[in-house]
């Protein structure tokens, strides 16, 4: 079988690249082990043992393919990983086309776009990709000029000799090259001769982005093709008793009426779908149907009734994950001390592009086309549940319409399978907006229990933080209950680990038929608003100036991030009224926060001012990120904007509250979002560094919260511990 | 159901629909256009913006009978080849990151270009603020614009 699968995979490879004659196709080769890893040609990736990963082809008209192996939801792999494979390649991103690849786990590695991981997971396998070409192809270059390859360079898709000035275009030199073996050793350039990463070039979706021409989930069609909705338990987990659908066959349109499962962290969750030749008869034959739920087997909480027992679990011992010293017994004989709670609440994805699939189930294969984060998961999910071996289960992307973490969960094509093969045509599933925002899963909100100790010489003596909250990791059923949650850290500075000399992170689970995934940034998207709170509440304890504060417990990678961000954002000369009419009895207050996501390092500062009237006004947000190595600083500055205004709308604007067992916020009316008119000022600086690259889609989202309601803090006195609260509700 | 006759981008055609179905499915399931976006189905986050006799409407909450034999522009007859200067400026400053909202943002921004060649800020914030962009391009949004007023102010 494993044979068959990897010659299968080939040729669909040959097949979407469309390639012209001969070519030389390189992949990355794993060992079983998955330690060691090689250059392959695909000839010989089908013969031997290895498993191949990100592919590039050069045909013999010199065109370049690239296959990008993730998604692309807005943050950028469409562009970075064809411009890293350039550089190395010494090609022009003109030169390069690029494919999306379908869900293959066993070919691709992990497809899973999250954790920012696209280019800090593979970045060097495909700097070695692309040099391993440029190695092969000047080498055949020398051999037919009978000179040394040393002798030799390769520039903008030709080989170059130094000496005579002979030029070879790479489709003249590729099928002789494609015979080589690829070098076991590559040299790979230094940064300083980069002409391609490092560069802010255009993204290549954008034109196709402005013209509509952009092919989104909801976007593609099959011939014959029906549309889908379903009407999902508005309590979380009810069943389907009965349901009536005499008004709803009806409706010109519909054509089938039918109960759906979906596959939700291996529960199945339960809905009625109707069928319809378009979206709209759909959603009005769902009108006028009538369902009956069995809702008697879970709790129907509300928000108030789930906060108050998050609020008792932190007072309990927590499942501790990660501990030095002894906190209680240091903050118990403490002198100068700080004890504080901070919330968060539950928020909901809604990516502008609601979730939608498209399945067609023949009788011996599933194809799936939609906006996916995760097409290995699905792969293996329908796998499983179909019982069909990976070549019959071929889960294709599309654009994005964002992700944030919802659409790497595979409820959603699951259910678009299950009603394909019940009705025997191809559908599209369509999710309302309400649906989007209301099924889940949510972002989880949490409560943090913070205790800390400051010393006499004004350091931070112990940091304890109790967090109750779902755990993400607890929703499957079987799931060890009594694990830690290794993520109670996620935000938190590695570096305060070496110089804090007792702490203590845990967490008391919280117990709910509440569904809840990650959302941009994960855990760090609530933690960091705690823990960047409480440093800062230490700091006014030891009276210290904030960024002094934390730069004497850090090293020295942090401390140059903090000198930067010092001098942008003019630190030490911040005054009141700085730049504000005289007459005005504004102020204007400034904060901070830094943190670590991903292995990316960002620092915020927010300088907000008040009005006449107390509505506060953010002035300007600076942001300093480290990300380490990078490909594309405006795609990082984009990131950067993009994460600050989604932190800005959960802090100010919107949560998902529950009542009855049921999710309030329906749609953009009362999920309310940030808009254009709310958008503060941006400036954006990247540190240059050779340290391995960071995630950047995600990182700079949790600062910004407790920067800002620090900066609230120096401009009122007022400690904002409870999210989302109101820019015009400040005292 | 009725026979419906819409002018989309200066092309007739003639669908069978029931005359209550939003203006925004007849032109993505029935013309099949899918340039125009469903976002919200309740005129909140612009993503369905057509013009309508050269104004913006919402698609999604327009039966489509209401637009029947007049003009409606989609973002594919703006310009296909990406000629439109608000196209143009989009490109420029490298607006879109998941693009799912930016037809609807450049049918609103080519419509305010229309009325205002040279929009301030504030009219820029009237005109914008209806549409919901969850990547948070509203800097760019903004600088896009000034940027298409002076590419139009060139000519
Ligand atoms: S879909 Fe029409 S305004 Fe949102
Ligand atoms: S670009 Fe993604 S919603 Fe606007």
């Amino acid at each position: 079988m494993e044979t068959t699968d990897r010659n299968l995979s080939r040729r669909n490879f040959i097949k979407i690249s469309g390639l012209t004659g001969t070519a030389l196709t390189l992949g990355i080769g794993f060992s079983a082990s998955g330690k060691d890893m090689a250059i392959v040609r695909a000839s010989s990736a089908e013969t031997t043992s290895i498993e191949v990963n990100a592919w590039i082809s050069i045909d013999t008209q010199g065109k370049v393919t690239i296959v990008n192996h993730r998604s692309e939801m807005g943050q950028g792999s469409f562009q970075s990983v064809p411009q890293m494979i350039a550089e190395e390649l010494e090609v022009s991103l003109d030169q390069v086309n690029i494919v999306f690849a379908p869900g293959n786990g066993r070919k691709y590695g992990s497809q899973v776009t999250g954790g920012s991981s696209t280019i800090r997971g593979s970045y060097q396998k495909l700097l070695r990709l692309g040099a391993s070409a440029r190695h092969m192809l000047v080498e055949t270059a020398a051999k037919r000029w009978g000179v040394a390859a040393g002798d030799c360079y390769a520039e903008n898709g030709e080989v170059i000799h130094k000496a005579s000035g002979k030029k070879l275009n790479y489709g003249d030199l590729v099928a002789e090259a494609a015979k080589l073996e690829p070098p076991k050793e590559v040299t790979l350039k230094n940064p300083k001769d980069y002409k391609i990463i490092r560069k802010p070039l255009p993204r290549k979706d954008t034109p196709i982005k402005v013209n509509g021409k952009a092919i989104f989930g909801l976007d593609f069609k099959l011939p014959g093709m029906l549309f889908a909705v379903v009407e999902r338990s508005p309590r979380f987990q009810g069943k389907v008793v009965k349901f009536d659908d005499s008004e709803t066959r009806k409706v010109p349109g519909v054509k089938f009426v039918l109960k759906v499962n979906r596959d939700e962290f291996d529960n199945m969750r339960e809905g009625v779908a109707v069928v319809a030749t378009n979206t709209w008869a759909a959603i009005q034959g769902r009108k006028v149907l009538k369902v009956d739920w069995d809702d008697s087997a879970f709790l129907h909480h509300n928000s108030e009734e789930l906060y108050a027992k998050m609020r008792e679990l932190v007072k309990g011992d927590p499942i501790s994950f990660r501990t030095m010293g002894n906190t209680a017994k240091t903050f118990a004989k403490a002198e100068k001390k700080v004890e504080a709670t901070y919330e968060t609440p539950y928020e909901s994805h809604s990516c502008m592009e609601p979730l939608n699939c498209v399945a067609n189930v023949t009788d011996d294969k599933c194809e799936i086309w939609g906006p996916i984060q995760g097409p290995d998961w699905i792969q293996q999910n329908i796998c499983g549940h179909l019982k069909l071996p990976p070549e019959k289960v071929i889960v294709n992307m599309t654009f994005l319409g964002g992700g944030f973490g919802r659409k790497a969960f595979t409820d959603y094509p699951y259910e678009a399978v299950m009603i394909s093969k019940e009705i025997k045509a191809p559908v599209q599933v369509v999710w309302t907006r309400e649906d989007d925002m209301t099924i889940g899963p949510f972002r989880p909100g949490m409560v943090y229990q913070c205790k800390g100790v400051v010393t006499e010489g004004g350091r931070i003596g112990s940091f304890e933080t109790k967090i109750s909250g779902q755990n993400m990791d607890l929703q499957n059923p079987g799931a060890d209950k009594s694990a830690y949650n290794s993520s109670d850290t996620e935000g938190f500075l590695e570096g305060y680990f070496n110089s804090i000399p007792h702490y203590s992170f845990g967490d008391s689970p919280l117990d709910s038929p509440v569904p809840v995934m990650w959302w941009r940034s994960v855990y760090a998207s609530t933690n960091a608003f705690a823990f960047e709170s409480f440093l800062d509440e230490l700091a006014v304890k030891a009276e210290k100036d904030p960024l002094d504060f934390r730069r004497q417990h850090l090293g020295e990678r942090y401390q140059l991030l903090i000198d930067k961000l010092e001098t942008v954002s003019n630190w030490k000369a911040r005054k009141r009224n700085e730049g504000l009419p005289a007459e005005a009895s504004a102020k204007v207050g400034y904060g901070v926060a830094i943190t670590e996501c991903f292995s990316s390092i960002v620092g915020e500062v927010v300088k907000v001012s008040k009005d006449s009237e107390g509505k506060i006004k953010i002035e300007k947000v600076w942001a300093v990120m480290d990300c380490g190595w990078y490909v594309n600083p405006d795609i990082i500055k984009a990131q950067i904007e993009g994460s600050i205004i989604m932190a800005l709308g959960a802090a100010t604007k919107h949560e998902t509250t529950f009542n009855d067992g049921k999710a309030v916020e329906r749609n953009f009316d009362s999920y309310k979002m940030p808009r254009i008119q709310d958008t503060p000022e941006i400036e954006v600086h990247i540190m240059d560094n050779e340290e391995k690259a960071g995630g950047v889609g995600e990182p700079a989202l949790p600062p910004f919260t407790p920067a800002l309601t620090n900066a609230i803090f120096d401009l009122t006195g007022k400690r904002i511990r409870k999210l989302p609260f109101s820019l015009d509700a400040i005292e | 159901m009725a026979t419906i006759t819409l002018k989309l981008n200066n092309k007739s055609h003639t669908i069978d629909a029931d005359p209550k179905m939003p203006l925004l499915w007849a032109i993505r399931d029935l013309v099949g256009l899918t340039g125009t976006k469903y976002g919200c189905g309740i005129a909140q986050c612009g993503a369905c913006t057509v013009h309508l006799e050269g104004k913006p409407v919402r698609s999604c909450s327009i039966p489509v009978l209401v637009a029947a034999n007049k003009n409606v522009t989609t973002i594919e007859g703006l310009s296909s080849e990406n000629s439109d200067v608000v196209q143009r400026a989009w490109i420029l400053e490298q607006v879109p990151q998941c693009g799912y909202c930016q037809s609807g943002q450049i049918m609103a921004a080519s419509a305010l270009l229309k009325s205002k060649p040279n929009p301030s800020d504030k009219d820029i914030d009237m005109a914008m603020q209806g549409h919901i962009c969850r990547c948070g391009t509203y800097p760019r949004i903004r600088k896009a614009i000034k940027k298409a007023a002076q590419l139009m102010a060139q000519k």
